[in-house]
């Protein structure tokens, strides 16, 4: 089965402004290296989780997927078609196959709309339907993620912010995409309404067949709702596997710490904590080789000179660690 | 000092503030004593009142608009409420002393790091440069700060998150206090960050044996950090208890719902893998009106007539732990 969503090789690196004294000296612009040869696959109807703290490059990877942002290298194709140098006039009709939800839907909402304008908005710009058609299409999309249908002539202001990330879903479906670029669609809701957001997420995809870049922080949430796991550290991928075995085997020291971080609410909880020592370098100067080596409890001298690529440590399961071992925290 | 002394209680604490469309009753009636040498977690989702509760106990409220509007505050059995501001101050830089979500609105960006912590210790203790730069050294590295000599003549703007959290932390207990407030001190980092700063307060706690009030939202930092937890609601205490016995036996709806919204990682808990979050329907509601009854009611699965028209008080249950429900009895606890 061909991939919905093929990535090879992306590169996104933005340049650092410099001055006119190290510009005259011809030293090299510095750049950050955001993301730094990240490739990953999405098959219809399945959901990638994409992992990583700040400074990961994980929502650049999301963002130049939906082309916001233009690589700097590397192949987007989506249902086959490289993407990543259309034109926007090109590139237009291909929106209608990719939609995005972003972490903080007041920032993507005009406030001086109402709220079934912004739903409407992709249904007008794609020309798919006008006039009463399309307002019985946005009250349905509203019925459809819990709002009612005379909300939709609220502003954005009125609502709460899971009713915000509710209207933000909305807006994304109006087109009848295929991919759904999430970027920490819920990591700005209290628990209680989090739980609601991502049911709602789960059974649309049962119902429509989406798929799903899902991209955040929690560990947790990324389990309950991937069926694979990337795992990003300092713009390249680390780990991946299916959820239950990237989860329940880690094979990447990095995957394992992050994985011992998490506070979980059972008080007889396996842990087996393995404290990371010092901060996440600088995107702008990493470290030689392997790019977690400085904060690696398992760093050799190997790891400073070769960079470690991902290779198969299992079936389906990838690791970039020269010493990649499993490491089960369930047992 | 007896472990199990009281040192800080809030009993029925009321906060109001004043909004052009009247009164929002933020806290509204909030009881909860803090051990010696214990952590107590306060615990409870945007709205709470959570932070404000806190916020009352340094008398941090913004006045106008907010107002504390009954209740008292005491500790060591002394009445907050009722200070002065001289008193306050001592209070505040001697024996409570309280950290940040985001630690750099707190920290000076114009003052080295060393200068920082070196002239609270001036200020409230009276030490001279040398003995307070000293101390300031010492407390670098008491947060487990990397290369503290050189850190001491850093600016704010210098340090990454965890490493600011560390320098409030420092900051906090300099001058010794014997209550540490924490407000969401880890919310805003990356959770191999927040593993560390837990660290850290765990270590403090050993050493020093401060008492802790953690606020937070999370239910796993309480599991990691609390010997007790209070749950908030919409400004009102709705069950409270030793950590473990409320984590595995919860006795009141809301607390359950919270467990069970909760997406938790399979492979380091013992419990069942679930397919679905359990959801709590609805949002929480406003605290301009009155609430009649049971302010959980509304979205609460095992409400009765009785809910919405009766408040339920706190009340004894199994293991040492206390809740207002009416039906706690009839609550179901997935195994």
């Amino acid at each position: 089965m061909s991939d919905l969503l093929e990535v090879r090789g992306l590169v996104k690196h933005f340049p650092l402004a410099s001055g006119l004294l190290q510009r005259l000296a011809g030293q090299p612009a510095r750049r950050v290296q955001a993301v730094d040869g990240v490739d990953l696959s999405v098959a219809s109807g399945e959901t990638l989780g994409l992992v990583g703290e700040s400074g990961s490059g994980k929502s650049t990877v999301g963002r130049t997927i939906m082309r916001l942002s233009k690589p700097t290298a590397g192949t987007i194709r989506l249902s086959g078609q490289a993407i990543e140098s259309l034109s926007m006039s090109r590139l237009r009709p291909i929106r209608r196959h990719i939609q995005m939800v972003f972490q903080d839907p007041m920032a993507s909402l005009n406030p001086r709309r109402t709220a079934g304008d912004a739903v409407a908005e992709p249904l007008r710009n794609f020309g798919l339907a006008s006039g009463a058609e399309r307002d019985r299409i946005v009250a349905g999309l509203f019925e459809r993620v819990g709002l009612r249908p005379e909300q939709m002539r609220r502003y954005p202001h009125e609502f709460s912010g899971g009713q915000r990330q509710r209207i933000g879903i909305a807006r994304a479906l109006a087109v009848n995409p295929e991919l759904i670029v999430l970027d920490e669609p819920v990591s700005a809701l209290d628990v209680s309404v989090q739980a609601q957001i991502i049911n709602l997420l789960t059974d649309l995809q049962a119902e429509r067949g989406l798929a799903y870049l899902f991209i955040a922080h929690d560990l947790a949430v990324v389990e309950h709702i991937a069926r694979r796991v990337a795992v990003m550290y300092l713009g390249r991928i680390v780990e991946t596997a299916p959820t239950g075995r990237l989860y329940s085997m880690p094979h990447h020291p990095y995957t394992q710490a992050l994985l011992s971080a998490v506070p979980v609410t059972d008080p007889d909880a396996l842990s087996q904590r393995i404290v990371l020592q010092g901060d996440l370098p600088s995107p702008i100067d990493p470290p030689s080789g392997c790019r977690f080596r400085t904060r690696c409890p398992m760093a050799q001298a190997r790891c400073a000179a070769e960079t470690p690529v991902l290779r198969p440590v299992a079936d389906d399961h990838l690791a970039a660690c020269h010493f990649a071992a499993p490491n089960p925290l369930g047992g | 000092m007896n472990e199990s002394a009281t040192i800080l209680s809030l009993d029925d604490l009321r906060v109001d503030f004043d909004t052009r469309e009247g009164p929002v009753h933020a806290v509204r009636g909030v009881s909860w004593s803090l051990a010696a040498g214990q952590t107590l977690a306060v615990v409870g989702e945007s709205g709470s009142g959570k932070s404000v509760s806190a916020l009352a106990v340094l008398g941090l409220i913004p006045r106008p608009p907010g107002r504390i509007a009954g209740g008292r505050i005491a500790y060591r059995g002394q009445d907050i409420l009722g200070m002065d501001a001289g008193e306050l101050r001592r209070l505040r830089g001697n024996r409570i002393a309280m950290i940040f979500q985001e630690p750099m609105t707190s920290l000076n960006p114009v003052l080295r790091i060393g200068e920082q912590i070196a002239e609270g210790l001036r200020v409230h203790q009276g030490l001279d440069r040398p003995t307070a730069r000293q101390r300031a050294l010492d407390m670098l590295r008491l947060v487990q700060i990397p290369e503290p000599e050189r850190r001491l003549d850093a600016w704010p703007h210098e340090l990454s998150g965890g490493m600011r959290q560390r320098v409030m932390i420092a900051l906090a207990l300099a001058c010794g206090p014997d209550v540490l407030i924490a407000d969401e001190p880890t919310t805003a980092l990356d959770v191999t960050i927040q593993a560390q700063i837990l660290d850290v307060l765990r270590d403090i706690k050993t050493r020093l044996g401060t008492s802790i009030v953690l606020i937070t939202h999370d239910l796993g930092v309480v599991a990691e950090m609390a010997d007790r937890v209070v749950v908030l609601y919409a400004g009102q205490v709705v069950e409270e208890g030793p950590v473990r016995a409320v984590l595995r036996r919860p006795t009141h709806p809301y607390t359950l719902g919270l467990l069970g919204a909760r997406p938790e990682l399979s492979s380091r808990s013992t419990g069942p893998r679930r397919t679905r979050l359990t959801e709590i329907p609805g949002t929480v509601p406003s605290l301009r009106e009155p609430i009649i009854g049971c302010a959980f009611a509304p979205r609460c699965a095992l409400a009765s007539a009785r809910c919405r028209a009766e408040a339920p008080v706190l009340e004894a249950r199994g293991a040492g732990q206390r809740s207002a429900c009416w039906h706690a009895d009839q609550m179901e606890i997935p195994v």
